[in-house]
This record gives C-alpha cells, structure tokens and sequence, in this order.
C-alpha cells in the first residue's frame, strides 16, 4: 500500500428493482479517518455502506479494501463490522453473550474472552450488566451493547448506519461525543452514515455529502460548511440564502441590484453564478449604512439568536441577528467580503436557498415527511 | 338474564363434552354392557393392552404421528424461511398455495393422494400401499400447518440479526441456526405438536392411503366399531382424550407466554 486508504470503491453503480441507487461512485477512505456519509434518504449512503460491509454487490465496480479487491469476499470474511440501525441485538442473548458472540465464533479461549468482554463493556460505560436481558435495556443501552459487540472482534472498519436515529436529543449529543471519544482512543476507520448534519459537522474529520446515488462534494466539516460546491449542499448544509448572481470581475459579484467586493476569483467575466450567504453572516444596520435594505417579514425567537425573514426586492433572506427586530422594520443589510461565497451553477441552482414559503409550521412539516420517507431506506 | 346467560352456557358445555364425560365414565364399566353401569374396574383397560391389533395400531399411529412431525416441521420450516424472504406478490401466491390444502376438505385430499399412489404403484413393481404412502400422506397435509406457525415469528424478527451474525465473522449455516433459530423456536414447536396432533387425529386421509398392513388407531377403531361393540374402544378413546388434551394445555400455555412476551417488548419499545 503506497497510499493511506484503507478503502477504494472504484466506479461502482448499483440498481436494486430497476432504478438506479449509485451512479459511478468513486471514493476512498483513509485509514483511521471518521469518515461520515450525509445525505437525504434514498441518496444511496446506506447502500454503499452495504457494499462496504459486503451485503450487497455492486452491479459494476471495484470494492478494494487495504489494497484487495474484496468484490465476491461475504460479509463474515470482511475485516468491517458494522453497528445496524435499530441495533439488532440477539434477543435470547444476554449483554455478556451477546458481546461475546463473534469471539466465540472464533473459538478464543474462555479466559480471553470474558477479558475482551469486560474491557468492551467498560468502554461503553456497561460494565456490571453481564448477565442483563438486552431486551431490559434503554434504547441507550442498547446502542452500547451494539457498540461493545462489533468493537469487541477488533475490526479494521467499523460501519454506523445512522446509529444515534432512534435515540432523543439529549442523548443523541452524549453519544455523539462518546463516539468520537471511542474512536480516537481505538484509532480505527469509522464510517458513519447520517442525514443529520450537524451530527455530521461535530464528529467528522471527512464528510462526504451525498444526493440522488452521486457525490456532491467531499471535505472537511469546515469546508463543506464554507466553501459548499453547490445548491444543493449549501442548503443541506446549515442554512443559506442562496441568490441568483454575476460574477462581473474577479473580487466583485453582482447581486440584488448591487457590486459587492467578495474573495472569489476564476470565474469567467460575466458568467452567471450561484452566490450563498449565511444568515449569520448578514449584520442588520440602519438602513442609511446598509448595503441592501428590505423590510421585515417574520421573526423568531430561537434563544440565542433571533431569526428574521427580510425581503429585499421580493427575496426572502433569512438572517440571524441577536438584536430584535420588529415585523414591518425597514432595516440595512450589511455584508463582508469574507461572507460571500460564489458558487458554479448547477442542476440544483434555483431549486434552494429562497425563504419565501418559510415558516415554523411548514418547517415543522417537512421535517415530518422526512422521518417517514426515511423508513424504507432502512 | 345472567341466570339465562349461564344456563346457556352450562347447555352449550353440556352437549359438547356430556358423550365424552359418559365415554369415559362406561370405560370403566366393570360390565359389557352400554347401560348398566356394574362398578369401577380397570377391566376393559386390562384388555386394551392385551389386545395385539390395537397396540400395533397405537404403535404405527405414534410412529407415524412423530415421523411425519418431525419431517413437516423440517420442511415446513424451511419453506416459512424462504417464504418469507420472497417479494410481496410472489409471497401472497405462495401462502395461497399453502393454504388451499388447510381448507380444502379432507376427503378430497385422501383420495386425491391415494389416486396418485395407486397411479405410481401400479407402474413400479415391487411397491405396495403401506407405511410408506401413509408417512408420505402425513408428512403432506402437515407442512402447511407448520409453515402457518413459523411464519409469523419470522416476520415479527429484526431481519438484521441474521445480517448482524454475519458481520460478526460468523458463516451463514450457523448464523442461520445460532441467531435466527433461537428467535422463531416458539413457532417451530409450536409447529411439531400441531403437526404430531393433526397427524394422530386423523382418520380420513389413513383410510385412504395406508393399505393393509400399517392400519393407524382411528382406523382400527373404526373396524371395531362394524364388528360386535367392545368397551375396550371406550377405554382407548379415554386415553386418547387425555393425552390430546395434554398436548392442547402445552400448545396453548405457550402461545399465552409468548403473547405477553410480545405485549412486553412492545412496551418498552414505545417507552
């Protein structure tokens, strides 16, 4: 291995009952890395994991695990392990037996093995609940049996199929930096799959942001967060208001009626761009300072910050602002050159970033539809 | 009206179980005769068990019965397994098919199978109606029982255990038999004493198919029935009574356990 991947996919495609789930996808993986698949269901993040953990061949391409081509080699001959959405813990196995399970299958010891399980179960904070029904346990729980289990036959890959979806908020947070905790003490490659983002942000050293069975950008957290590739990932990312502009000259963008000085060059002279800006990166001034000035739609109050709707010459921008604002201000928008970030169009230009439609309860809405159509990803 | 309610009840048990309670209560009739009641004797289940026919009757039929269950639950089990794995509209004819034999009456069946037997006899030399039409004929009508008591349970499991079994370095034979096995055991069971019941019930389709020489209780009783009444039939279908409904109170004490067992994890899913 002249390289540090641990993981190749090469091309790979993939059609399950005639439609296409991964288009030609190419990624590699490096060793040690936290590697983390976002996107919306059916983006095709839960199947590449199935590929990499061999329960699915892909139609064409080349899966090369530390330098093999693994294509053909079943699921018990991969050096991966994976963590199963809903756990799937073995029910008529206790917390012990259950950890024990893939050690047993390689005939260790007896005296190895209660070592290993014990030291697994400490790992996650279990320790003491050998001999517990899995089915007594708290979703929690459960999730560090499930943790403890895989960890326990000391895999090269540990995969995390959207493991923290069942679990409330507040837990969720405990378990995301306990994750991240386990994994820098074991230095092993996770690969972990999610369709929220900031789960995503926080524990990644590479996110690889996913839509339609392709690839939309691959990058650091900070990256994908700043610098988006296109539409698509600055909305899937954070929040964005992402308008319609000119890129007059390099350094200089023309958007909402007005030049702005930005930091984005290369772009050919008057080539028509996507331009995202953050909301929290608009400063509201008096409207004699402003930039931009519209009036105010709606406000929200989010407890750190307010989130208000400004229409400037019928856009809708979403800004966050720690001063309130009242429905009907007319206000000035001020934006820095650092907080412009100029993007190609794309398939995904005109379809995100407008708040026009927004409000709580249609937000409340969407998110609902979400959960559902997750299901049959799973 | 409660007292109506119960005296309606007490008719309804009355007329169900009022011959068996008189069967067994002349089957212990110290005398032949099917009115007087002499007094209490063991005499005609002395009898019973001196009488050659019956006890190698009640030998083929237990043979036949525990045989022909353990193959159905076999095949039935592995039917329900690739059953369920199959796509919703090939799944749906499948359980049609399975299900066409449980309602479909058993005269038609005995003599449909006997027709074929008859139909591959007549061409091999050699072969002859016997035990072996009769296990292949109880084997037949208990698979889809079997396959209607597994099913469920394997629906009602997290499909990834299987997979779970696999990622942890374990082949698939033995993830099959160490994590799937355990989780639809109830219904296995469940399975083999319906099938060995069925099969020690049945009369019709062992009229039909089981010549001469391999003659199932039901069958031989029924013979005894043409020739003059002996007590001693009474004193067998005691005994038959008694352990059929043994088998009943062990199916159904499990299917109570398994049930709360469900309601359990249910509720601790939904907490």
């Amino acid at each position: 291995m002249t390289n540090n991947h641990i993981i190749d996919l090469k091309n790979i495609s993939v059609s399950l009952g005639g439609e296409q789930i991964l288009k030609n996808m190419n990624l590699y993986i490096n060793d040690k890395e936290f590697i983390t698949l976002l996107g919306p269901s059916g983006c095709g993040k839960t199947t590449t994991l199935r590929i990499i953990g061999g329960f699915l061949e892909p139609d064409e391409g080349d899966v090369i695990f530390g330098g093999k081509r693994v294509n053909g080699v079943p699921p018990h001959k991969r050096r991966v392990n994976t963590i199963f959405q809903r756990y799937a813990l073995f029910p008529h196995l206790n917390v012990f037996e259950n950890v024990a399970f893939g050690l047993r299958i390689k005939k260790l010891p007896e005296k190895e093995i209660r070592q290993t399980v014990d030291e697994m179960l400490k790992l996650v904070n279990l320790s003491g609940f050998d001999k517990r029904n899995v089915n007594s346990l708290s979703g929690g729980q459960q999730q560090r049996v499930a943790i403890a289990r895989a960890l326990a036959v000391n895999p090269k890959v540990l995969l995390l199929d959207e493991p923290l979806g069942a679990l409330d908020l507040k837990l969720r947070k405990d378990m995301q930096v306990e994750l991240k905790n386990i994994q820098q003490r074991l230095g092993i490659t996770f690969i972990y799959v999610t369709h929220d983002q900031e789960e995503a942000l926080s524990m990644s050293d590479t996110i690889v942001v996913m839509d339609g069975g392709v690839i939309q950008q691959i990058g650091s957290p900070l990256d994908i967060y700043n610098e988006p590739k296109n539409a698509f990932v600055a909305d899937f990312i954070g929040e964005s208001n992402i308008v319609d502009g000119v890129m007059v000259r390099d350094f200089c963008a023309e958007f909402a009626g007005s030049r702005f000085e930005c930091l984005d060059k290369g772009f050919s002279e008057r080539e028509a761009v996507d331009i995202v800006i953050r909301p929290e990166d608009v400063d509201v001034v008096p409207t004699e300072k402003g930039m931009l000035s519209g009036v105010v739609t709606s406000v929200t109050f989010k407890g750190v910050h307010f989130e208000i709707i400004v229409d400037v010459r019928g856009f809708k921008w979403m800004i966050q602002t720690t001063d309130y604002e009242a429905v009907g201000n007319v206000i000035g928008l001020r934006i820095e050159p650092d907080a412009i970030h100029v993007m190609k169009k794309s398939v995904y230009s005109g379809r995100y970033g407008d708040y026009s439609s927004f409000s709580d309860e249609i937000d409340m809405l969407s998110d609902t539809s979400y959960e559902e159509e997750s299901v049959p990803d799973e | 009206m409660k007292l109506l309610s119960k005296v309606y009840n007490f008719l309804v048990f009355g007329f169900l179980y009022a011959p068996i309670a008189v069967m067994i209560v002349y089957s212990f009739n110290s005398e032949k005769s099917r009115t007087n009641f002499g007094s209490f004797s063991f005499r005609w289940y002395q009898e019973l068990f001196n009488d050659d026919i019956i006890l190698k009757s009640l030998y083929v039929s237990l043979l036949v019965a525990v045989l022909s269950a353990l193959a159905a639950t076999l095949i039935g089990t592995l039917a329900a397994v690739g059953i369920d794995s199959m796509k919703a509209p090939l799944k749906r004819a499948y359980l049609m098919v399975n299900n066409i034999p449980v309602v479909n009456p058993d005269i038609v069946t005995a003599v449909s199978m006997m027709i074929l037997f008859v139909f591959v006899i007549t061409r091999i030399n050699g072969l002859n109606m016997g035990f072996g039409t009769l296990l292949i004929a109880h084997i037949t009508f208990n698979i889809p029982y079997v396959i209607l008591s597994v099913l469920p349970k394997l629906r009602g499991m997290n499909s990834n255990i299987y997979d779970a079994a696999l990622d942890l370095g374990c082949p698939p034979l033995k993830s099959f038999m160490k994590v799937v096995v355990p989780e639809i055991l109830p219904g296995i069971i469940t399975g083999f004493i319906m099938a060995f019941t069925l099969s020690l019930d049945d009369f019709v389709i062992s009229y039909f198919n089981s010549g001469s020489t391999a003659q199932t209780l039901p069958v031989t009783i029924y013979s005894m029935t043409k020739r003059p009444y002996s007590p001693k039939i009474n004193a067998l279908s005691t005994l038959l009574f008694i352990s059929v409904m043994l088998l009943l109170v062990v199916v159904n004490i499990r299917q109570s356990a398994g049930v709360k067992k469900d309601k359990k994890t249910i509720k601790k899913e939904v907490r």
